[in-house]
């Protein structure tokens, strides 16, 4: 124990500042009412998705619980099911032979189902494009409210995309 | 020359970056010859198909098969009938052919003898007799159906079965695996890959060699390094271009930095799942601060798209040089003194040890290889056996333990950040001067069939790039060979007689590619 309390005061806390949304990223209207938005606060689950990635992606994805950018102290977390998830973060084109699975997940999801999609590939179908076995991009297969463009997106891009999705609709 | 006293005359191939060499083969040839190296405890790379009626009326498909000698890599092509596109059987001398064959029929419509008749990466959301990769087919888009796959149900007093997936409980990729059990213990695995089949092989036809690249380093992100390099050394023997000193130098520091980066994210949850939320937390920061440096020195935190035909597509200065030495410095303490924590860690170990293992027979037989397949006891490592330059200098040497169990496969990783850090220091401390990047030859082969290979040992195990050009010197056919093709049937073995609560942590232990397999 020892050893590790004092691993853990050696490393000190390295948590950075979050990013602030961007309005450039969101693909519809914010759909939530501003006292929606206000009883969400940042309280956000998150299912993770991946459609068909190469992987690169999720790489990002896990670094979001990393210390740096601490994603659970800002009130965001991960769920094991969509049942419990506000919103979906969808990677990669939807495979074909996983468009079911994502459809099914969409539809387990709760109101106000929320979906970003990740990365090129979620955005477009990237280097996939679409084909007898790629769907192409998420918004072909399920509704997107925020897409989030990189190959892969950085967690700090990845974490913008995730408060624009919950961030109030810029005045107009 | 010939090879295992068999009488197939092996020509070598040209301008390859690693000894290699091919030959066409009969049915009964092909057989002799996979039996024989078998026998002689060699290994299968890989197996694939293609389409060639375009040459040969009469015997238009060809069965490929890449295998690990001694020699260094033999590629034996066996034409297959046009008319009847049938191969023998080869999962009785290679277990890990079953599934590279069914992915033969899916893909180019050539079937192995054999009984399994399942489909592999056909989910039945295309048709049967819609063979992606024979050159007629056109572009389609079919309705999505749901497939019945036929698992094998295991039936007895008190057996239930636990279906998981695809979609899996937490960020991973898809699979379905299918537990049976009885009480908590796990009396059979089965598992059913392919969901995140997304047309890479059709999508490589008619690409440029060179806008390959971007494609092969997106068939695995976690190893986007050693596939680039596998493919440039592909495109290079087949333009007979011979990259810069400095660029392989280069090269072989970001596929160390790739190896360490991925076996720190995995050393954090392996004592995630052994419930050390600290060892998480820990290597996590050591990884972040890991990528954060190649994305400051390499412009991508992965290094995708760095590795390109000719060389590649960075440099490192003096000062970079100087940054990467000191975070050598620092990892290595930091990882030592985490190391000493999980040595010490009852807990953790009590988790670790015999749990999820793989004998070194049962490796032997299964062909388990990178390193899954050195913590059970199999000494596969290219960087040892067939170096290409530079590792041939560096001298590697090779991490083995023989228990085959999780802490066998902690262990492994922990010995290879070590060694790994040893060869990015000689890198950097003996980085050659000169040009990163040649133009790829200007002249490409006009003749039709220009094949090369391109062989990495990525920090998973090693990858296979197979490359066609066709005459106007496009991809005709690229087939990229993912180490987890023969992993993934290991894993079924290894959770044998655990309890499935024990799953995630031997899954994670073996952490394999589900997009690498699944193409
Ligand atoms: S966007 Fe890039 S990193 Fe993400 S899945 Fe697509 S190819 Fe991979």
């Amino acid at each position: 124990m020892i050893p590790m309390l004092r691993q853990i005061i050696r490393a000190g806390i390295v948590t950075e500042a979050p990013p602030a949304a961007d309005e450039a990223l969101r693909l519809t209207g914010q759909r939530l009412s501003a006292a929606m938005l206000r009883q969400l606060g940042r309280a956000l689950v998150i299912r993770h998705i991946d459609a068909g990635s190469c992987n690169g992606c999720e790489l990002e994805i896990h670094a979001l619980n990393n210390p740096y950018y601490n994603l659970e102290a800002i009130g965001i977390k991960f769920a094991a099911s969509p049942r419990h998830a506000d919103l979906l973060l969808v990677t990669g084109p939807v495979a074909k032979n996983m468009e079911v699975a994502v459809k099914r997940a969409y539809d387990a999801t709760p109101a106000p189902k929320l979906v970003v999609a990740v990365g090129d590939c979620g955005c477009t179908g990237g280097v996939f494009g679409e084909s007898y076995a790629s769907c192409g991009r998420v918004s072909n297969v399920i509704p997107v409210d925020v897409a989030v463009p990189g190959c892969p997106p950085t967690p700090l891009q990845l974490m913008q995309g995730i408060l624009t999705a919950i961030a109030p609709a810029a005045a107009k | 020359m010939q090879f295992l006293n068999q009488s197939v005359e092996l020509h070598p191939l040209a301008n390859h970056a690693m000894p290699a060499w091919a030959a066409t083969v009969g049915a009964r040839e092909m057989h002799a010859f996979c039996a024989a190296a078998r026998a002689a405890g060699r290994r299968l790379v890989a197996l694939w198909g293609s389409d060639r009626r375009d040459r040969d009326k009469q015997h238009g498909y060809a069965l490929h098969v890449a295998l690990d000698l001694a020699e260094g890599l033999v590629c034996l092509t066996q034409p297959l009938s046009t008319a009847k596109p049938e191969f023998l059987d080869l999962s009785s001398v290679f277990p890990a052919a079953n599934r590279m064959q069914r992915a033969v029929r899916d893909m180019v419509g050539a079937s192995p003898m054999a009984d399994d008749k399942r489909p592999w990466l056909r989910h039945d959301n295309w048709p049967e007799n819609y063979f992606p990769l024979r050159s007629d087919t056109p572009d389609a888009v079919f309705k999505t159906k749901n497939e019945e796959y036929a698992f094998i149900r295991v039936e007895g007093d008190g057996v239930h079965e636990i279906p998981v997936g695809p979609i899996h409980a937490g960020i991973i990729e898809p699979g379905h695996f299918r537990f049976s059990v009885v009480g908590e213990t796990v009396l059979r695995l089965e598992q059913r890959l392919g969901w995140k089949h997304k047309g890479i092989e059709r999508r490589f036809v008619g690409l440029s060699l060179a806008g390959g690249a971007k494609l092969a380093g997106r068939v695995s992100g976690d190893s986007t390094v050693a596939y680039a390099w596998a493919y440039s050394q592909a495109v290079e023997a087949i333009t007979a271009t011979a990259p810069p000193p400095r660029a392989l130098s280069l090269r072989a520091l970001l596929l160390e930095r790739e190896r360490i980066g991925n076996h720190l994210g995995d050393l954090g949850y392996l004592g995630n799942d052994a419930a050390l939320a600290f060892g998480l937390m820990q290597f996590m920061r050591l990884k972040e601060d890991w990528v954060r440096l190649n994305g400051e020195l390499f412009g991508h935190r992965l290094m995708m798209d760095r590795v390109v035909p000719g060389g590649v597509g960075t440099d490192l200065d003096a000062r970079g040089s100087r940054r990467i030495l000191a975070q050598c410095d620092d990892l290595e303490r930091e990882v030592q003194a985490l190391k000493r924590i999980y040595d010490d860690h009852a807990g953790l170990q009590d988790r670790f040890l015999t749990t999820g293992r793989v004998t070194a027979e049962l490796a032997e037989l299964l062909g388990v290889i990178g390193l899954a397949g050195r913590a059970s006891g199999q000494r596969w490592d290219l960087r040892c056996l067939h170096p290409c330059a530079p590792y041939a200098k560096l001298a590697p040497k090779i991490s083995v333990h023989e228990s085959g169990d999780v802490a066998a496969r902690v262990l492994v990783r922990f010995a290879e950040i070590a060694e790994s850090l040893r060869l990015i220091r000689n890198i950097v401390n003996a980085m050659p001067q000169g040009e990163t990047r040649i133009e790829i030859g200007g002249e490409l082969p006009g003749s039709p069939g220009a094949f090369a290979c391109g062989w990495i040992e990525g920090w998973r195990g090693d990858v296979l790039v197979a490359l066609e050009s066709d005459s106007r010197g496009a991809i005709r056919r690229c087939h990229c060979h993912d180490p987890s093709w023969q992993n993934w049937p290991a894993l079924e073995h290894a959770v044998i007689g655990n309890i499935v609560p024990d799953f995630p942590l031997i899954n994670k232990s073996f952490n394999l590619s589900y997009a690498g397999q699944d193409l």
